[in-house]
């Protein structure tokens, strides 16, 4: 936005400013349109890098993927702020000076503005025919009956009209003028659209530091309290209270999965439903519970999301006595789109500690080699293959470990009569013999388990009511026109002359149209009548067949 | 007809449009050979079916030239037209709006595109703007073979009403944003042209156009039209659909980052045209850098493949 482009530049060769006069030029440097466009500039390049570097907020796996294969990089970009631009000081510096930029310009604005809305239409312009479109005709009419057309006229086209009287004194001696002006919502489009840009940032900044997102994996048959320790991650604003969630839970009694077992689209995602109940305090009935992708559940503004699902295969581990040491469904993370799922199962109970690391296929396909592979998403005819580990698990200690990892420092890994590692793989409904006398696995089943994305984020309402504010604006802005029209009623050698011209604020526009049906509606008869060539030769212009200022030739 | 014949008459047809739309643009590619021989006085011609006069009466090489311009741009209305039909069929077949992944939005994309060109050369005679766009709709059609995709259903996230407009807005954006770049592309090479060529060297096809004002006044226009719909399709549609279907409105997604980075970009073009010293050439670079990120976006992140917009656009 501009505000006053000759006062953001001062010649260099200035002498030293004194601190406030320095202070209101580095202001109004700030609030210049050169300024403006050079931190919008800035801002889209600033925002590059996050597109490539993981982010810490959107898959912290890939941060710490990332970590592990450029270890030399870590240092300087966490340093940078790289894992988390878009909350690094420099990103959050370009766009709050942008903020302040934009304010700075559209308070000034906003008084002008004003201002302009209570003035006057602004003054006849001495010569008409230097406008970019003007017209005149002579008249036999009254000069108040034709000033009365006029002002009718411009009134039907919904201009702001105002009149001055006759006069004998000034440049141009009239018998009326009548002044017009419209497209005053252009601006106020503009301004619109900028302090709505401010409105958005306010929604987005108090909805993240009040709100929270957080997700967790509720196995088919369990289920989910809304309390921090449930969650698997979670992230909150700094002004995010855990007194605040509110204290519902969730029972997932079904998760239905299907996909395309036929045609082009064969194991593409077909339904994604969990069904269930959710109670929304303790104390209170349960209500039941049909959530889909796209269709999240709302309760207490707090929405809950279905955004993934995976298989948790039910696995009984006997210790040598054949006493169950372990037994439950434990999810298993998909890695892939045919759900090859990696996951851990850590038993502490034995003596030596057990730990099982492997990976779970839905639909089991062999290769020439001999290697497992998953041919399709749904859990047909599963395979459990995983090698054991003995030893310590690391629990002892209470730091805290990843329930998908095992810390493999103090187990060694168990080995087949050959000597080599042992791969197991296990059917469902199938069990193995630890060699050693270690007890047993059995793979007994397969669950669903749904990825629920819980979030609230306040202010939602408000910052989506500040886009569409803003769009409308925009609109305005970019597609109203700010237009001024005047009419003169002039005595010129005795005769009664009314002259007609339009200004178009922005370029673009077809004004001689316009001044062709000014003039008709003035002159009352629809005929304008013009005699001398140059006015012949202005009306052929106005009629279209000439080219007006704003008015692209080749159209 | 069954599914199957609509989505051959579909594939039949996306196919026959690349042709008669890559023979659109060697006859616009003819046209500027022609002109070429073409010497032309200080007045430039204006170009475009109904300005031009009678073939006849002109000279061999002029005759030629817009003889071949008017081929080019009846066969883009050809193409344009068969290309809908192809968009119609694949819609028809899939049993929903046909922009459910890359090669859909790819194909409905150019075909907007072609449908927005064609209208201005109605309103405003841009087929000078032929070369660049049919070329641009042929190198579409062709690469989006690389990504062809049978007819199919969607996959669930993508199956919401905010999905059809989210996606058609972008679609038309891009078609502007292709017809706006073409335009401050050649207002680049014309205003340095009209600063650099004396009068009376100036012959051949860039003389034929038009002023490099009014390309920049044609482009600020199409820019104008699209940036409000880009608003919409990115900064709107598109986060309440995140919103329904990841639990966020707003993430970081690198499809997101960019085109946040698209929109910003094209803001600082609007902007750039009303400050002093970026009028002109400034605001067309930065219109053709918008350009760039918004091609990036829609090819280069979906190359990478991370994000969650992996699936499709």
């Amino acid at each position: 936005m501009v505000l006053d482009e000759r006062l953001g530049q001062r010649p260099d060769t200035a002498p030293p400013l004194p601190a406030r006069q320095f202070a209101r030029w580095i202001w109004r440097q700030l609030v210049s349109m050169r300024t403006a466009l050079l931190l919008l500039l800035l801002l889209a390049l600033a925002a590059v890098p996050g597109s490539f570097v993981p982010q810490v907020d959107v898959d912290a796996q890939a941060v710490f993927a990332f970590a592990e294969k450029y270890p030399y990089l870590v240092g300087t970009f966490e340093a940078l702020g790289l894992f988390d631009v878009y909350a690094s000081p420099w990103f959050s510096a370009i766009y709050l000076l942008l903020m302040v930029s934009l304010v700075g310009c559209i308070i000034p604005r906003t008084f002008v503005y004003a201002r302009a809305l209570r003035a006057r239409p602004p003054q006849a312009p001495r010569h008409f025919d230097r406008m970019p479109a003007s017209g005149a005709f002579d008249t036999d009419a009254d000069p108040d009956v034709v000033v009365g057309r006029a002002v009718q006229a411009l009134r039907n086209q919904r201009y702001r009209v105002d009149r001055d009287a006759g006069t004998s004194e000034g440049p141009v001696p009239h018998l009326g003028v009548v002044r017009a002006e419209k497209g005053y919502l252009r601006e106020a489009g503009n301004l619109v659209f900028h302090v709505s840009l401010v409105g958005v940032l306010v929604g987005v900044a108090v909805g993240s530091l009040f709100g929270y997102r957080g997700s967790a994996i509720v196995v088919e048959g369990e289920g989910f309290s809304n309390t921090l320790t449930q969650y698997d991650d979670f992230t909150s604003g700094a002004l995010f209270e855990p007194s605040d969630l509110p204290p519902f839970s969730v029972a997932l009694e079904e998760m239905n999965v299907s996909f395309w077992i036929d045609g082009t689209q064969r194991g593409a995602p077909r339904l994604f439903e969990a069904v269930g109940s959710v109670t929304p305090a303790p104390e209170e009935p349960a209500e039941p519970f049909d959530i889909t992708v796209n269709n999240p559940l709302q309760i207490d503004g707090t929405s809950v999301f279905l955004v993934g699902q995976g298989y948790a295969p039910i696995v009984t581990v006997r210790d040598s006595d054949g006493e169950v040491v372990s037994s439950g469904a434990v999810p298993f993370l998909p890695a892939d789109p045919t759900y090859t799922s990696t996951g851990v199962l850590k038993i502490s109970a034995t003596d030596p500690q057990l730990g099982l690391e492997g990976f779970l296929v839905p639909t089991t396909g062999v290769l020439d080699d001999g290697t497992i592979v998953s041919v399709f998403p749904s859990a047909f005819d599963p395979t459990l293959s995983f090698f054991a580990w003995e030893g310590d698990l690391g629990l002892a200690d209470g730091s805290p470990q990843s329930v998908y990892s095992l810390d493999k420092e103090q187990l060694t890994r168990v080995e087949g009569a050959d000597g080599e590692a042992l791969r197991i793989n296990l059917g469902r409904g199938e069990s193995v013999e630890l060699p050693g006398g270690g007890g047993s696995v059995s793979f007994d089943g397969i669950r669903n388990f749904a990825r629920f994305q819980v979030a609230q984020a306040p202010l939602k309402e408000f910052t989506l009511a500040a886009a569409v504010a803003g769009m409308v604006g925009l609109l305005g802005s970019l597609f109203l026109r700010p237009r001024r029209a005047w009419v003169r009623v002039r005595e010129v050698d005795g005769r009664t002359v009314v002259e007609v011209a339009r200004l178009d604020r922005v370029s673009g526009a077809d004004l001689g149209a316009d001044v062709d049906d000014l003039v008709a509606a003035v002159s009352g008869e629809g005929v304008a009548r013009g005699t001398s060539g140059k006015d012949r030769a202005r009306r052929a212009w106005l009629s279209g067949e000439g080219v007006a200022r704003g008015r692209d030739p080749e159209s | 007809m069954s599914v199957e014949q609509w989505a051959t008459l579909s594939d039949q047809a996306f196919d026959g449009a690349a042709v008669v739309l890559a023979l659109a643009w060697i006859a616009h590619l003819v046209e500027y050979a022609a002109s070429r021989k073409v010497a032309y006085a200080a007045s430039p011609v204006t170009v475009g079916a109904a300005a031009s006069p009678t073939p006849t009466e002109l000279p061999e090489p002029e005759r030629r030239a817009t003889l071949f311009g008017r081929i080019g741009v009846a066969l883009s209305v050809l193409g344009t037209g068969v290309l809908g039909l192809g968009v119609l069929a694949r819609g028809t077949a899939a049993q929903r709006v046909p922009w459910g992944n890359m090669y859909e939005f790819a194909t409905t994309g150019v075909f907007l595109a072609m449908v927005l060109y064609l209208v201005l050369v109605k309103l405003q005679g841009i087929a000078w703007l032929g070369p660049v766009v049919t070329g641009f709709a042929v190198t579409v059609l062709g690469l989006s073979l690389l990504v062809y995709t049978p007819v199919g259903p969607l996959v669930p996230a993508l199956d919401s009403h905010w999905l059809v407009l989210h996606v058609v807005a972008a679609a038309i954006a891009g078609g502007a944003f292709v017809v706006g770049a073409g335009a401050s592309a050649f207002f680049l090479v014309k205003s340095r042209a009209e600063r650099r060529t004396p009068v009376d060297q100036r012959h051949g096809y860039l003389w034929r156009l038009p002023t490099a004002d009014s390309m920049d006044r044609l482009a600020y226009r199409v820019h104008a039209f699209a940036f409000p719909i880009w608003t919409f399709a990115a900064l709107i549609a598109g986060p309440i659909w995140a919103y329904y279907a990841w639990g966020r409105f707003w993430g970081w997604d690198p499809k997101e980052v960019w085109a946040f980075i698209t929109w910003t970009v094209y803001a600082g073009y609007l902007h750039a045209r009303a400050t002093a010293g970026w009028r002109g050439k400034g605001a067309a670079i930065i219109a053709l850098i918008g350009f760039l990120t918004f091609v990036f976006n829609f090819v280069g992140i979906n190359l990478f493949g991370s994000g969650l917009h992996a699936y499709a656009f």
